[in-house]
Formats: structure tokens, C-alpha cells, sequence
């Protein structure tokens, strides 16, 4: 058997593994335009904040994880088309690589909108890779002197304004949303995230936009102008859908996948951010560009792709994520009853809908929040546990006593 | 593979394992040494109301979620149980998202605290299991 | 508030340098003695609470707990001891009868500590038990005076049940109730581990436990609580009960707020309503009386079971144990004055019965005499504390030993003598089921197969230095013995001769 990975993210280290649990022997092979081995991206905001380094970033697997796998990596190479009649790839410069199985891992891409006189601006960065982090890092220097401006309020963005904050003399960060984390949080928690970072000197402008640049000036939409030094432009994504939609696989925003992680050419697989998943929490269909879900979409490909038999059909938006020093975890959607909890920093909302626990959003006291999400995965219906009880922190105490002997007594 | 279960049943709710927890990992020589004067941070929890108690600590599940979440690769499978490389992680608590027994916590040091049934400590051996009165957490292969 | 005429007898040290304030010894305590003071950051203590049961010592992870008896005092009278006076007060303050449990803790003699074992020397080899078969199966039950056989010459076969006891040593009646399930269980385990028996006591059989019937005695005692026809047949013998060591002459009383909906059951008797045991047996005021029972016992079992009759050690034991053996039982159980209880008048427990040594000597020397020893089997009880005991009871004359304070010390007991407080930290003598699990029989039935198997190693060893190689050679081989340090009227009652004789 031949296997071939278009990207080499963690949805393709994903594949790799589930491939391996089930045939120790086929050929992998991973195609990738970037030069690295597998990093997992969210590292890069915290490269800049210094908790990693380079180094221990690019061991987000052993470094004889390809060999030891029996996988032949081409990177720095580009595939431009798939062509699943031959079954084979075909790369920048003519080569083709033939596959029994592919599993397309593409990502997503920075999407940068249109916006008036952005090529007049020379320090510009999106923050999206390892090599657009090491850009930023050249463009802030040693000095910390430099103003930035992010465009964006998004999680890119503020972790990016998290990883750079204590090395720019201005940090400013712009979204046209009225809030920050305008897709994660509700109102009240992402006023508390703002007000923190606020604390930590993060300026925010809200409800506005750049009309246009000129130079190192940016002038709003509000009429206000702004001066920086470096730009990030933290907007968006956009799954990188075109090979697939261009060997016929089905896409609309992302490639359709089922829960086999299989698309709708016979052969081709796909998995993570290019993909779109089902949400079941909101029992709708979304791009959920998640590091967990990446890994489990592509080891299901890779299980399938293999031979076996495995399926996944627990995907729910959810982030962790820190940002100087306060905690914040989400999972799920916030469309239903609403139970609430808050005190200074300290918020909790759990969001319930027919017996269900669908959502969830905890700052500051994150403890044992999986608990939680995997109510939302499990779809554990609230009667068979004492919600009140659970309601007050996570705990394996609201099950019932056989439940908990099967979780704390058994092997999973 | 050898792992801790734990049965509420025998549970005294007497707290010692999360104190012989928190002194086998303290790199201390003795007990009071290491948790004299110390609010501890154990990677063994007990949870206990009215008369029923339990502890609860990583199950090291065959399939874990934190492992897979894992966004710098600091969870791994190390011979079958689920270790931390502490170095590794930056503290994004990922994987307090996704565990579903919450047995990985914060710690002092910014990076997540999990059990590593003694594998990395100088007792080699889980502590909590060593130090249960009653044999409601036990250490064997099931 | 009245004054306090008593001052605590333990005190509670607590070495603060070792002292994590990890709260076990709080957690522990079900007489609260230990508490978190959260403004001085400290573990303190209220020892007029405390029992000296040792919970708290024995959990303490960095051993920074000890109990020590006060040494507050009174002032010094041989005659008016702290004890007296104390005892005095607490009267006067309640009116009430002082209650104590466990054995009598006086300091009479204790005759098994003035008698001393033979060994081979030159003459007679002795035996290494190690290299050399060793016997320590034993036989409970009337055996036949004599061989009968048909006219075709076959045997007819003439032998009463019998029970077979592996070691020579069973567990002594304690009923569900006065202690608990998981004490039970734990026995009962043991038992069926050791080849051996454990017995009911008088609170009938929990539903869980018919599983271990084979190695269970069941006893019918004068409440009969728990008797019915599934229990008699779920035993491997009957005991009636007429007596108790501890409190010879009175009844027990289990009070109603340990009677729970098991022990209701298992007792067949209401919820939360006292279960009182007359002092006597109302059926039974003579031994023609308990003869009857004897048989209806019998009859009801289909004389497959033997049936045993308990007595306590009082003054004229062996002629009433003459007529137990003449009453049809198998099997005379003789429970000395030091036997446990979970609940008895102190002076009665203090002040009534005799020393189960010379009970034994006298009961096994009238059988004798009355040519009625093969019978009947007598099993001795009532502070057999180690295997020197044991093979000392043995050699007096009894075909197996009881044990009951030795297996609770073997489960945890630390002999603090409060069961009937009911909050035994230990997790035997309560019936709250956050101390009962204290009590994991995992651990407890272990530890009791441990003790008697230690015993029955030391048994051999000690019968292979004297060159006897079974039990049935030691039963009764008075001239084994050899007091030291008694009078001539106590030799000749133990039937022994003093050392150098």
C-alpha cells in the first residue's frame, strides 16, 4: 500500500499515526511547501513570548518520528494538482508521486482582505507559520521601540498581541467586531479578557477598521489616523480547498468530509483546518480549524485509510487558551439556557439545550474543565448525573457510582 | 500494562495519597522536609461529599485526548503511560480541555502537573498506592 | 456548667516539627479529638475525647503523633486508686451502670504465663517439622466408644459429624452487630482460607455470607435472633450458647441504634428497636431442658451437624460441663473470664467467672473421670494470645481453641476497650459505614490467615522440640507441662507438676 499526505501539520501527523496503528508496512510518503518538520502552529505566538524555542518546537515529534515511521518526506515541494484517475500527485517541476490512499492535510492560509495602499506598508506580516513568526521577531528587532498594529482580535490576533506585548512600546490591536474574540466569546467574558490585557497594555479599537494605509500611517474608518511600525494582519483563515475541489472532491467552504474523514472521491481523504466538520454541539456543518480536531480527523483518515475501521463524529468547536496569565477555555455553542457564574475575573457560563450540556465558556478558574467538554462530546444526557452538583466545579462525584467505577476502575 | 484503579468502595477520603503524592514528586528526602509548611498541588485528587470518596489521577488511556490535543507534542506515550515533558509544554491547558476526568492540573512552574505513576521520581513505584491504609488505589494490570 | 470531676487519661503529643497538618489524623478520628485551627495554622487537640485507639498514630505519615497515659494523679492511695475514685465520679455524675467491653483487664494471674513447655533432650528424638510429617488436623465431635461391625465381619459405620479443622484453632462467636460486616467478612474469608471455622455469634447470618456456610458455626442463642431453618442448615455445626466469658449470668443487649436495616434483617427484628438476649434461655432451666434443645436442634439438621454448647467458666464448670456432655452435644465450648465482649457491665466483666486454665483442667479431668471424655470435644476460649497458649490449652485438654481478641488485634483492634461506643475507629465494632470501611477485607482476611498460619508453624515447631507429631498426642499430655511459681492446690486443679518435678 502507498500512501501519500499532502501537508505536514499536525492532521498529517495525525494520519501517520493512525496508518501505523493499523499497517506497520505501506509507504508513506509527506509532501509539504514548508521546510520543517511537523510543528504544532498555535506554538508560534508563544516562540515569541519565549515559553518555547525553536528548537523544542519543531520536536512537537521525536526526531526520528518520520524515520521510525517508515515515512519519506519531500518538503520544500509543492503540489499543484491530484489527479485521481491516475491516482497520482503531481508536483512543482513535473514529478508525479503515485498513491493508493491520499490524505489531502493543506490548512488553511492567512486571508488578507483588500484594503487600500497595504503594499505602501513595508513591515507586514500575517501569523500564521513558524517563518512568519521568525518575520515578525526580525521586524520587531532588539529594541523594543517598534509600535505595532494588529489588525484582527480574533484568537491569531491576540495571541500574537499576547506572544509580542512586552517587546513593543506601542501594542494596538483593531477589529470591526464590537468586542474581542468576537467567534469564541460572548460580551462578558471577552470584556474580561480585554480589560486584563488592557492591564497589560494592549490598546484596543473596536468597531472600527483601517480604510487605508500609507506608509507606516493608517488611517481608520472612524477618520482617526494611527502610526506604527509593524503590521499583523490576523483577519482570517481560509482552508486551502483548491487541489481537492480540482480533483473533484466536493467542497463548499472547506472539503466535505464524512465521519470517516473519507471525501466524496473515492481514495482521497482529508483532514483538519482545509476540512469542514460537523459540529455536533450546534448540529451544524463549520470549519472548526482546531489543533485536537486536526489530529483526530487525520488519524481516523489514517486508520481508515489503512484498512480500518474507525469514525469520528465528536467534533466541537474548543480552545484553551492563556493570555498574560489569565486562563480561558471554551467548547461548544452558547445558544441555549444559560447558567452563570462570575466573580472579578473569575467567569463561568455553562449553556444547556434539551438536557444537554452544549457549551461552555470558563476564565480564570479552568479546572478540570474537560470534564465539562466531555459532557458537550459525550452528549450525556443531564438526568443521569446531578448537574447541580456539577454545575458547582467539574467533577466525576455528579456520576453515578457504577459510571464512576467503570471511569476510575477500568482501562480506556 | 500495570495502572492505578481506584475503588470508592475502600476509600477512607483520608487525603494521604495526594500527600504521599506531592512528597514523591517533591524531590525531597523525607516527608516533612518536603510538604512541612506547603499547601500542596498533588497530581492524585480526592474527591470526596457526604461519606462517599474517591481519588482521582490520570487514567493513562490508550487513547487519550490530551495526548492527541497536544499542541507542542509535551504529552506523549512513554511505555503505555501518558507522561508530561514539562520542558516541552507551554502552559495552553489544552489538555485540561480535553481531559475528561480532570486529572491534569496547573502547576507552579507554568507548565501542566500530571501523574507518571512514580515512573521519573526516585521511588519508581506509585506512592499513592504505596500509601493507601485501605487499598482503595491499587496498582495492577487489568 | 457542672464541674468535671474528671480529668482526661491520655494525653495526645504531637511533635510539631513533624506535623505536615495533612488532617489524617482528623479525618480518622471519629471522636473528634483532632482539629485544623485555621488562625494558628495548626493541628489541635480535645484529649478528653480521646479513646487511645491509635487510629490517628497509625495513619500519621510522618509519625509526629504518640498517646501517652497522663501523669496527672491523684494523690497516692493503694486502696483509693485513680481508677476507684474515678469510677466513683463518673457514677455519681450518671447514675448508670459502668459499661466496658473487650476481657477483663484486671491483673489476676494468668496461669498459661506460670506454665512451661517440655522438650526432648538424649532420650526421645524430637522431630523437625520442616523435614518430618506434622499433624495439626484436628477432629471436633463425639467418637465412637468402639468398633461395630455386621455379621459379614464389615464395619458399621458408627461416627457422629464431625467437623474438621485444618489448624486447631477457630474464630469465637461474635454476632453481626457487635461487629461488622466487613469484620465478618474478613473471618469468614479466613476461615475458609485456614481449612477452619468462624462463628456467628447470636446475631444471625447476613444473606451474603451463606456462601461460606461450610466453614460457618451458627449459634442459637436466648434471643434467637436470626434463627430459621435456612441458617441452622447453612452451618457446618450449631452452637447453642448458654454463657459469654465476659458476662456470665446476663444477657446481651445490642442497642437499637445499631440495629440497621441489615441487621433488622439479618436478626429478623424491626429496625432501630434493641435486641435484648435474656440472661437465660427461657426453654432451659435444666440439662434435660437442654438436652431437648440439643435434639431439636438435631432433628431439624437431620443429625448431620454436630452441636455445641457453650458455657462460661464459673465455679463448678465441670459438673456442669458433665452434663452438657450428657445432654447429646458433640462438641462443649468453655469460654473463660477474660473472653471479649462488645458491651458488658464493668463489674461483671471484672468480678465474675473464673480463669479458663483451671476451668479446662477441672472439665477435662471429670469427663475423664466419668469415663465420658470421648463424647463429647471441648474447645477452650477466652484470651488465648499466642500459640504457646494454644499448645498449653491443647496439652490440658482441649481439642481446639477459640480465638476472638487475638483476631480482632490481627484486623486492627488496638484494644481500646470503647465498643460500645459504636464508633470503633478501626472499623470492627461499629456499624457506621464511613468507619466500616475502614475495615477492607481484602487486607483483614489476609492478615487473620497470617496469624493462625503463624501460629500452626510455631505449633509444629514447638511439638517437634517435645518428639509429638499430631494433635491427637498432645491433647490432654498434662505431663508436657510444668508449673512455675504456683501453690500445690493449683498444680493438682491444672494437673500438672511443678518445674524441677
Amino acid at each position: 500500500m502507498n500512501y501519500v499526505i499532502i501537508g505536514n501539520g499536525t492532521a498529517a501527523v495525525g494520519t501517520i499515526e493512525g496508518i501505523r496503528a493499523v499497517d506497520r508496512d505501506g509507504a508513506i510518503t509527506v509532501i509539504s511547501d514548508e521546510i520543517y518538520p511537523v510543528y504544532g502552529r498555535p506554538l508560534i505566538s508563544y516562540l515569541l513570548l519565549g515559553k518555547t524555542t525553536e528548537d523544542k518546537m519543531l520536536h512537537y515529534r521525536p526526531a526520528d518520528f518520520y524515520e521510525k515511521n517508515g515515512v519519506k518526506t519531500m518538503l520544500g515541494r509543492t503540489v499543484t494538482k491530484i489527479d485521481h484517475a491516475a491516482k497520482n500527485v503531481l508536483l512543482e517541476g513535473g514529478e508525479t508521486v503515485p498513491y493508493d490512499k491520499l490524505c489531502i492535510c493543506t490548512g488553511s492560509r492567512p486571508f488578507v482582505p483588500p484594503m487600500e495602499g497595504l503594499d505602501t506598508v513595508q513591515n507586514k506580516t500575517s501569523f500564521m507559520t513558524l517563518d512568519d513568526a521568525k518575520r515578525l521577531n526580525n521586524m520587531l528587532g532588539e529594541t523594543s521601540d517598534k509600535r505595532v498594529l494588529i489588525v484582527g482580535a480574533g484568537l491569531i490576533g491576540l495571541k500574537c498581541a499576547e506572544g509580542i506585548c512586552h517587546r513593543a512600546k506601542e501594542l494596538t490591536v483593531i477589529d470591526l467586531a464590537p468586542r474581542i474574540l468576537p467567534n469564541v466569546l460572548t460580551e462578558v467574558p471577552a470584556a474580561i479578557i480585554q480589560r486584563h490585557l488592557e492591564g497589560k497594555g494592549v490598546r484596543f479599537i473596536l468597531g472600527d477598521s483601517v480604510a487605508r494605509f500609507d506608509g507606516n500611517t493608517a488611517t481608520l474608518q472612524s477618520g482617526a489616523t494611527l502610526g506604527f511600525d509593524v503590521l499583523v494582519v490576523a483577519v482570517g483563515v481560509r482552508p486551502n480547498t483548491e487541489l481537492a475541489a480540482d480533483a473533484g472532491c466536493e467542497v463548499n467552504r472547506g472539503i466535505l468530509i464524512n465521519n470517516c474523514s473519507a471525501t466524496t472521491v473515492p481514495d482521497i481523504y482529508a483532514a483538519g483546518d482545509c476540512t469542514v466538520s460537523h459540529d455536533i454541539s450546534a448540529d451544524t456543518d463549520r470549519i472548526l480549524a482546531i489543533l485536537p480536531n486536526a489530529y483526530l480527523q487525520g488519524e481516523t483518515a489514517g486508520r481508515n485509510m489503512a484498512g480500518g475501521k474507525a469514525s469520528f463524529d465528536k467534533a466541537i468547536p474548543m480552545n484553551a487558551s492563556g493570555f498574560l496569565g489569565l486562563h480561558m477555555i471554551t467548547a461548544g455553542s452558547y445558544d441555549g439556557e444559560q447558567y452563570l457564574e462570575q466573580d472579578g475575573e473569575n467567569y463561568k457560563l455553562l449553556v444547556t439545550r434539551d438536557n444537554h450540556l452544549v457549551g461552555f465558556i470558563l476564565i480564570g478558574d479552568v479546572d478540570r474543565a474537560g470534564i465539562y467538554t466531555s459532557l458537550i462530546r459525550e452528549r450525556t444526557p443531564l438526568d443521569t448525573i446531578d448537574f447541580d452538583l456539577i454545575r458547582e466545579k467539574p467533577q466525576l462525584m455528579a456520576f453515578s457510582r457504577a459510571e464512576r467505577a467503570k471511569q476510575l476502575g477500568g482501562a480506556h | 500494562m500495570k495502572r492505578i484503579y481506584v475503588n470508592e468502595k475502600w476509600c477512607l477520603g483520608c487525603h494521604l495519597c495526594e500527600y504521599y503524592c506531592a512528597f514523591a514528586n517533591s524531590g525531597k528526602s523525607s516527608m516533612v522536609k518536603a510538604l512541612k509548611d506547603h499547601k500542596i498541588a498533588p497530581r492524585i485528587r480526592i474527591e470526596e461529599r457526604d461519606n462517599i470518596s474517591f481519588a482521582v489521577n490520570c487514567r493513562h488511556c490508550t487513547d487519550p485526548l490530551c495526548v492527541k490535543g497536544c499542541i507542542s507534542g509535551a504529552l506523549s506515550i512513554v511505555d503505555g503511560a501518558v507522561q508530561i515533558d514539562s520542558d516541552k509544554c507551554v502552559g495552553c491547558y489544552t489538555c485540561i480541555l480535553s481531559c475528561p476526568y480532570g486529572a491534569l492540573s496547573t502547576s507552579n512552574e507554568g507548565a501542566i502537573q500530571k501523574c507518571e505513576l512514580c515512573a521519573k521520581n526516585a521511588f519508581g513505584q506509585p506512592m499513592c498506592v504505596q500509601g493507601c491504609p485501605n487499598k482503595a488505589i491499587v496498582y495492577e494490570e487489568r | 456548667m457542672a464541674i468535671d470531676f474528671l480529668y482526661p487519661q491520655y494525653e495526645v503529643v504531637r511533635n510539631y516539627d513533624r506535623c505536615i497538618a495533612c488532617r489524617a489524623c482528623e479525618r480518622q478520628c471519629a471522636n473528634e479529638v483532632h482539629f485544623y485551627d485555621p488562625e494558628f495554622q495548626k493541628m489541635m487537640v480535645d484529649e478528653s475525647k480521646c479513646v487511645n485507639c491509635h487510629r490517628c498514630v497509625s495513619l500519621c505519615p510522618t509519625r509526629a503523633l504518640k498517646i501517652v497515659k497522663t501523669d496527672h494523679t491523684f494523690k497516692e492511695n493503694a486502696n483509693w486508686t485513680g481508677k476507684a475514685i474515678s469510677e466513683v465520679y463518673r457514677q455519681a455524675g450518671s447514675g448508670g451502670v459502668l459499661l466496658s467491653s473487650m476481657g477483663n483487664p484486671e491483673p489476676y494471674p494468668i496461669y498459661w504465663d506460670k506454665i512451661l513447655i517440655n522438650a526432648s533432650q538424649v532420650t526421645n528424638p524430637s522431630i523437625d517439622p520442616l523435614r518430618e510429617p506434622m499433624e495439626t488436623r484436628t477432629f471436633l465431635g463425639k467418637k465412637p466408644g468402639k468398633i461395630e461391625r455386621d455379621e459379614n465381619g464389615n464395619l458399621i459405620p458408627n461416627l457422629s459429624p464431625q467437623l474438621e479443622l485444618k489448624v486447631p484453632v477457630m474464630f469465637s462467636a461474635m454476632s453481626y452487630g457487635s461487629i461488622s460486616y466487613n469484620a465478618h467478612a474478613s473471618l469468614a474469608r479466613a476461615a475458609v482460607e485456614l481449612g477452619t471455622y468462624y462463628n456467628t455469634g447470636e446475631g444471625g447470618l447476613h444473606q451474603d455470607f451463606y456462601q461460606y456456610g461450610p466453614h460457618t458455626i451458627v449459634q442459637v442463642a436466648s434471643g434467637r435472633f436470626g434463627v430459621h431453618k435456612d441458617y441452622l442448615e447453612a452451618g457446618a455445626a450449631i452452637e447453642i450458647k448458654m454463657g459469654q466469658g465476659a458476662k456470665p449470668g446476663i444477657g446481651g443487649h445490642l442497642p437499637g441504634h445499631k440495629v440497621g436495616p441489615d441487621i433488622s434483617k439479618t436478626r429478623m427484628i424491626p429496625e432501630g428497636t434493641d435486641a435484648i438476649s435474656p440472661a437465660p434461655h427461657h426453654d432451659i432451666y435444666s440439662i434435660e431442658d437442654l438436652r431437648q434443645l440439643v435434639f431439636s436442634l438435631k432433628e431439624a439438621t437431620e443429625y448431620k451437624k454436630p452441636v455445641m454448647v457453650k458455657i462460661a467458666a464459673v465455679h463448678n464448670v465441670a459438673a456442669i460441663a458433665s452434663g452438657v456432655a450428657r445432654s447429646g452435644a458433640d462438641v462443649i465450648c468453655i469460654d473463660g473470664y477474660r473472653g471479649g465482649t462488645g458491651a458488658a457491665p464493668t463489674r461483671i466483666r471484672d468480678n465474675v467467672g473464673i480463669p479458663i486454665e483451671l476451668a479446662l483442667a477441672a472439665v477435662d479431668q471429670r469427663l475423664r473421670d466419668e469415663g465420658i471424655r470421648d463424647q463429647v470435644s471441648v474447645v477452650v476460649g477466652g484470651s488465648i494470645r499466642n500459640s504457646a497458649d494454644l499448645l498449653k490449652a491443647i496439652a490440658l485438654g482441649a481439642d481446639a481453641c477459640y480465638i476472638a481478641t487475638s483476631a480482632l488485634l490481627a484486623l486492627g483492634c488496638h484494644l481500646c476497650r470503647s465498643c460500645q461506643t459504636g464508633k470503633c475507629n478501626w472499623g470492627i465494632a461499629t456499624q457506621r459505614p464511613e468507619l466500616v470501611k475502614r475495615l477492607n477485607p481484602d487486607i483483614g482476611s489476609q492478615r487473620l490467615v497470617n496469624l493462625v498460619t503463624a501460629w500452626d508453624h510455631e505449633l509444629k515447631e514447638m511439638m517437634g522440640g517435645m518428639g509429638i507429631n499430631s494433635i491427637e498426642a498432645l491433647r490432654g499430655n498434662r505431663l508436657m507441662l510444668r508449673g512455675i511459681g504456683l501453690t500445690d492446690r493449683e498444680l493438682n486443679i491444672l494437673g500438672i507438676k511443678h518445674a524441677g518435678e
